[in-house]
């Protein structure tokens, strides 16, 4: 906990440092430039390029959880028990696809641009909520709810009231993993001319300057761990006011 | 008044409960009593309908509880289970006010009445009000659960082995502290245990379930004296019958004038305390207090002749 304390504010510190004001890391990044090339990435603002990142992963995963949660709360009332098999068999469908080859068969679709990276995130984004949410929705405190049942509210209070709000610290650990997987897996975006930090990594990779990849990688590394560490948070202090 | 007519649920051709008929009178407790699988708990559930019956029909104040949606009419009856069920992410006040907060009524009226439950349960409103169940003791989370099932001041309560999560000590206080609460209010109750002793205590009716059958269902008295079948009397106990016959009667029944000698007992308190207190001090007779007089006394002959007398 001391060590968060400290640490965190020093990781926002680097990380808006090295988005807002690329340029005070000449010194560090000089030495893994090719001679006589560019060390800082100028040819997009890394501002701009760190918004449309975040965007497009915001834009999926809030897409994958309005699904997946859809789905789970689908499956778990009576009548939906059937579709359980299926449901698991699509979303499992969406791990297994590698985000690459969903990139290359939605781009004759949909074109070049956000839209396939917007597509394979999704995909890949919602197994683990779906997972997540279907077992915290099948295994709330059997006492709960029946006293929820006896003491007279309906199926949509159940769930709006009880259901949910109880599922919510795990769902939410779902909803975590889905996103720090998106903003790792968005980089490959740029393939396909998503405009995401991937374009920096991608840019150093083709033109051997390590300056470049180590740039973009750091700034993705950081927002996902920032990003994780933020959403711990929040489980804690949602577990922490159910009683858990 | 509610009226069990001919009622029967049946799980794959299996009888749970089978052909049961039973009124409660207004303002009763009612003790149904039976072994795990007798199906006192499906009969319970049946009355507020998470259970619906296979045939058969229950009336409350004269009305079918078919008459109505189930949710509706649970609004109008009170539930409480063994570990209480409170809701872990709503405050004490919240879980208590959870009724007529679905009932609609206004937000003052539901805030005075859950301070009045509190109080009601001996747990300082403002001290409780806005903590959440996981900051309770046990003790105190099953009287929330009660309170939250006395809430709406419904017309039945419904009780599933409330008890039944509860250590032995709390337990006793707990159930003094619904008989208290129950007399003070008039409600009317019935409660499902596996306990004799729990039914024989609280019951004004201990109605004896055995393998779906509603075998015996009478006051705690005529249970224990007059057993219907083999059944009752093992779950009475043949050696603990007069002592819980004893139980059932308090000292003002039997006392006499005169005087003893020892720690007085109050008149409330039962033939099988007086019983006890004689046999571990070594005394024939207990005094009994009445507002701080000794108003006469409780001999040991006098217990053996009401101990008999049902013969």
């Amino acid at each position: 906990m001391r060590i968060g304390v400290i640490l965190r504010p020093l990781l926002v510190a680097i990380l808006l440092a090295m988005v807002l004001r690329p340029d005070w890391f000449r010194p560090v990044f000089e030495p893994f430039a090719p001679a006589g090339g560019p060390v800082i990435y100028e040819r997009a603002s890394l501002l701009s390029l760190s918004l449309s990142h975040l965007g497009i992963v915001a834009l999926a995963s809030l897409a994958a959880t309005i699904v997946a949660v859809t789905l789970a709360i689908l499956v778990t009332r009576p009548a939906g028990a059937a579709f359980r098999p299926l449901s698991r068999t699509i979303t499992n469908m969406g791990q297994t696809f590698p985000p690459v080859a969903v990139l290359a068969l939605t781009v004759p679709a949909l074109g070049f641009g956000t839209g396939p990276t917007l597509v394979a995130l999704f995909l890949y984004g919602l197994l683990p909520i779906f997972e997540n949410a279907f077992t915290a929705l099948t295994t709330l405190p059997p006492a709960t709810m029946d006293a929820a049942r006896g003491i007279g509210l309906n199926r949509w209070q159940r769930l709006i009231r009880v259901e949910l709000p109880l599922a919510l610290p795990v769902t939410l650990t779902g909803i975590r993993l889905s996103i720090v997987i998106a903003l790792g897996t968005a980089t490959i975006g740029s393939t396909v001319a998503a405009r995401t930090l991937g374009e920096v990594i991608i840019a150093g990779l083709l033109t051997n300057n390590t300056a470049f990849v180590l740039q973009g990688g750091l700034i993705v590394g950081l927002f996902a761990v920032l990003i994780y560490d933020a959403l711990v948070q929040l489980e804690g202090y949602l577990a922490r006011r159910m009683g858990g | 008044m509610i009226e069990i007519t001919h009622i029967t649920k049946e799980y794959d051709g299996v009888k749970a409960v089978d052909d049961v008929s039973m009124t409660v009178e207004t303002g009763s407790v009612t003790v149904i009593v039976g072994t795990s699988g007798s199906g006192k708990t499906t009969l319970l559930r049946m009355i507020n309908r998470l259970e619906e019956p296979t045939s058969g029909e229950v009336r409350i104040n004269g009305a079918s509880t078919l008459s109505e949606e189930p949710y509706i009419l649970r609004r109008r009856i009170g539930y409480a289970i063994q570990g209480h069920g409170l809701f872990p992410h709503h405050t004490v006040a919240r879980n208590i006010g959870a009724v007529p907060q679905l009932l609609k009524w206004p937000a003052d009226k539901i805030r005075s009445r859950v301070d009045e439950l509190l109080d009601l349960f001996s747990m300082e409103p403002d001290q409780f009000r806005d903590r959440y169940p996981a900051e309770l003791s046990g003790g105190q989370q099953q009287r929330v659960g009660v309170a939250r099932a006395l809430a709406s001041r419904p017309d039945l309560l419904l009780m599933d082995e409330p008890f039944g999560a509860l250590d032995p000590i709390i337990r006793t206080r707990a159930q003094d502290d619904l008989r208290r609460i129950q007399q003070r209010l008039g409600s009317t109750i019935m409660l499902v245990t596996h306990d004799m002793e729990e039914a024989i205590r609280l019951g004004d009716r201990v109605a004896v379930m055995d393998a779906g059958k509603l075998v015996q269902y009478g006051t705690p008295a005529e249970v224990i004296t007059t057993p219907a079948t083999r059944f009752v009397a093992d779950m009475v106990g043949e050696m603990e019958r007069p002592l819980r016959l004893l139980s059932l009667i308090p000292l003002s029944d039997v006392m006499e004038s005169g005087e003893a000698d020892g720690a007085p007992l109050g008149p409330e308190a039962s033939l099988r305390d007086a019983l006890s207190a004689c046999l571990w001090t070594g005394r024939s007779a207990v005094p009994v207090e009445e507002d701080g007089h000794i108003t006469g006394r409780v001999t040991l002959q006098a217990i053996r002749s009401r101990a008999e007398l049902h013969k």
